[in-house]
């Protein structure tokens, strides 16, 4: 059985969305289309200074101020409401606009020890150190590489149709759901590869070098949230127990939900590792954007989403600040209209649905991809 | 705050419960939005007021020098004559916190008191000239801790026949004039029994940093002789001789350019009386001449070796690795080197151990060498 599964999967054709339009592209369009990119990071480059300096400095200093301002609210029974928005908000923004972003090295040019890539520690679960791994170097290096990228689904849902159907997948909108609701620990654990634990081609002991960190950080977040905080309000101990517990949800859900945006609407492609391997500067840009898609909305909607709301230019451009890809946006996309490139964009609720209903349809075996496992076995019968 | 309410708030600044609850930025990253001047572990400083020492002169290309006064935060833990501070400044339009040492020319502080900086404005030096030129009072500075080894002993005083001798050169007069100032504010004079000379080297009674202050220690009744020596000459073997014959047997504290440490070091032989400070690493000079290639691994460049730095000849070849103090201090240049062997320029150690963490402002290639870069 597992032999003629192997042949299948070598006859089968590797089919992907990303392969049509690439083979309409040549290695010398391909390597202008990269030089016109690497123009526009250089011109950025050569431009950080005050503005960006000053950007980050004053959303930390909200971000701050909204803690402890959430902090404090706890202690007025009556506006418990107001203390988790603005835990929230918190949260979010020091997530977000401020971790995500600083750890990916956006803002190290400055110099500053408190928003530096390999200082910096984020108010969440997953400890800096094992997030730098698994995002800024595995999934941003092998951006939708299936078998590579493990942001793929992350190892529990069917994001493509790529990912063989099992039976499993039919719990796909729970998993869904169930990650949302936790993302922070779903983010934390992703380095542990459960499913590869699961599957026997990882033992337990091989992540023994992660389990000290992770602990530790578990206990310094837990430690806080769930136990001193609380504790330092006296009898309001469960009330602050709860905000808390709502602010990490709130937050979970909204990166939840924009980083499903940015990764898997309808019409993001995914590739094989062979399509990869010696790959061009001009083909790394193009894999990254046909694997990225973005959000529109307000400068504050923005802010909120660490401008993760532009994913297109976050994958092509990771390390440069993140205020500056609304900016240079409007270019990108001429860019890509050049040379017939899809540039994916759309008003959040447009994109929810679209992930929302890819959610569903891959919980469900393919249609096309039982057409295309029939025409592999015909000959078989044939012969 | 009265002293002990200050101490009291420390210790709570300093708590674990208050690390706790400010998990995982830290108790510093709050206080600093509120008041740029509180602290609980880092030292920052404010600056009190710059003061022009010398003008400096195009012509003979000498740059101004000025004294700049610092309060820095509750956290600094005061410092020892001759040692140095790192000191971080946010430049201006790039935003790069860029740092470097210097050392600190007022005399021994205290936790949290006051103390100078005494700052030539190299034309290369961004930092320095931006202290010079550019620094106000109210600004803030980012400091380290006062470092360094370049120390007077506990006890100078003791009674001896053989006098404690300071040899400087140019701006490396401060950790002298630190210690200097240290002896007589605690009341160095005649009766200490053990004389102080003090050979300085300037290129001009112009570009003499401290004049005035100089000139009334050497007019008065204490024991600390003043020599100082203009022009070209940066070192004279002779005059050390002439004013200190047993200078080899005499504990002395050296610091000035790199060729200038290098003639004295050459004049002591060796001898562990000597004690060094450089403000600018050595050339890396003599021995044999430099053989093999350098190849920066990550920039997949390579060249062959000068004998320069690491740090040198990868900004030679347009490569721009991080760095700080460019004399071995803050580590910030620190790189793997995978293959090869270097040597320390400033101890003179090789080592060839692969993948190992090396300084490259201060480790030059023997022979081939793979750098991380």
């Amino acid at each position: 059985m597992t032999a003629q599964k192997t042949e299948e999967t070598t006859t089968q054709e590797h089919v992907v969305p990303g392969d049509v339009l690439l083979n309409k592209l040549t290695a010398e369009q391909l390597d202008a289309f990269g030089g016109e990119l690497d123009a526009i990071r250089q011109r950025v480059l050569s431009e950080l200074g005050d503005e960006d300096a000053d950007y980050i400095r004053r959303i930390v200093k909200a971000q701050r101020g909204f803690e402890v301002a959430g902090r404090a609210l706890f202690y007025l029974p009556p506006a418990w409401p107001l203390a988790v928005a603005s835990l929230s908000v918190s949260k979010i923004l020091d997530n977000m606009e401020i971790g995500h972003n600083v750890m990916h090295g956006q803002y190290d040019w400055m110099g500053d020890p408190g928003l530096n890539s390999r200082m910096y520690e984020w108010d969440n679960v997953c400890p800096s150190s094992q997030w730098k791994y698994s995002h800024n170097y595995i999934h941003h290096t092998y951006t939708n590489i299936l078998g590579k990228d493990r942001d793929i689904g992350y190892g529990i849902l069917r994001m493509d149709e790529e990912q063989e159907w099992r039976p499993y997948y039919l719990g796909n909108p729970l998993y869904a759901t169930l990650l949302m609701l936790g993302f922070e620990w779903g983010v934390a654990m992703h380095d542990l590869e459960f499913e590869r634990i699961i599957s026997g081609e990882k033992s337990w002991a091989e992540t023994k070098h992660l389990h000290a960190g992770l602990i530790r950080k578990i206990r310094n977040q837990a430690l806080k949230d769930y136990l001193l905080f609380p504790a330092l309000t006296g009898p309001l101990f469960p009330l602050t127990f709860v905000g808390n517990a709502t602010a990490n949800l709130v937050r979970n859900i909204w990166a939840f939900n924009i980083i499903f945006c940015g990764h898997f609407p309808a019409g993001v492609s995914t590739f094989s590792e062979e399509e990869c391997e010696n790959e061009s500067r001009g083909h790394w840009y193009y894999r990254q954007l046909l694997g990225s898609a973005n959000i529109t909305g307000s400068k504050l909607f923005h802010t909120m989403t660490g401008n993760l709301s532009h994913q297109i230019e976050h994958h092509l451009f990771p390390d440069l600040p993140a205020r500056r890809y609304p900016q240079i946006s409007e270019e990108v996309r001429e860019i890509c209209q050049r040379y017939g490139i899809d540039y994916n964009t759309g008003p959040l609720g447009r994109q929810l649905f679209s992930v929302a209903r890819k959610i569903c349809r891959l919980a469900l075996p393919d249609r096309k991809q039982a057409r295309r496992s029939a025409a592999v076995t015909r000959p078989a019968f044939a012969a | 705050m009265s002293p002990t309410g200050s101490a009291i708030g420390s210790r709570i600044l300093r708590s674990r419960a208050l690390a706790a609850l400010t998990s995982p930025h830290g108790v510093d990253r709050y206080l600093e939005q509120v008041n740029p001047m509180w602290a609980a572990h880092e030292v920052r400083a404010r600056v009190v007021e710059v003061r022009r020492e010398t003008t400096g002169s195009p012509e003979s290309g000498t740059a101004p020098v000025a004294t700049i006064t610092l309060q820095p935060t509750s956290t600094w833990r005061g410092h020892r004559a001759g040692q140095y501070v790192q000191v971080g400044v946010d430049l201006p339009g790039s935003r790069r916190r860029t740092t470097r040492c210097f050392s600190i020319s007022s005399a021994e502080s205290g936790p949290g008191e006051r103390f100078t900086l005494t700052v030539r404005a190299h034309d290369e030096g961004q930092v320095s000239k931006f202290l010079v030129h550019e620094a106000e009072p109210g600004q803030m500075l980012h400091l380290s801790q006062a470092d360094g080894d370049f120390t007077l002993p506990g006890s100078p005083a003791t009674p001896s026949p053989y006098p404690l001798v300071f040899i400087t050169g140019g701006s490396g007069i401060t950790p002298a004039m630190s210690m200097v100032r240290t002896l007589l504010r605690d009341g160095y004079d005649a009766k200490a029994h053990r004389k102080v000379l003090f050979l300085h080297f300037a290129r001009s009674p112009e570009d003499q940093i401290f004049a005035d202050e100089l000139a009334e220690i050497a007019a008065a009744d204490n024991d600390i002789d003043v020599h100082l020596r203009y022009g070209e000459q940066i070192f004279s073997e002779f005059e050390l001789r002439r004013l200190v014959p047993d200078y080899r047997n005499t504990d002395t504290w050296a610091c000035g350019p790199g060729a200038m440490v290098e003639l004295i070091q050459a004049a002591y032989a060796g001898s562990d009386r000597l004690r060094l400070e450089f403000f600018e690493p050595p050339r890396i000079s003599g021995g044999e001449a430099a053989e093999g290639d350098v190849v920066f691994g990550r920039a997949g460049r390579s060249a062959a070796n000068t004998g320069e730095s690491l740090l040198d000849q990868a900004e030679a070849l347009g490569l721009k690795p991080e760095f700080g103090c460019r004399m071995g201090i803050c580590f910030t240049c620190t790189s793997k080197k995978t293959e090869g062997t270097v040597r320390n320029v400033i101890t003179g150690a090789e080592s060839s151990l692969p993948d190992e963490d090396i300084q490259i402002c201060v480790s030059a290639p023997v022979g081939d060498c793979v750098v991380d870069l």
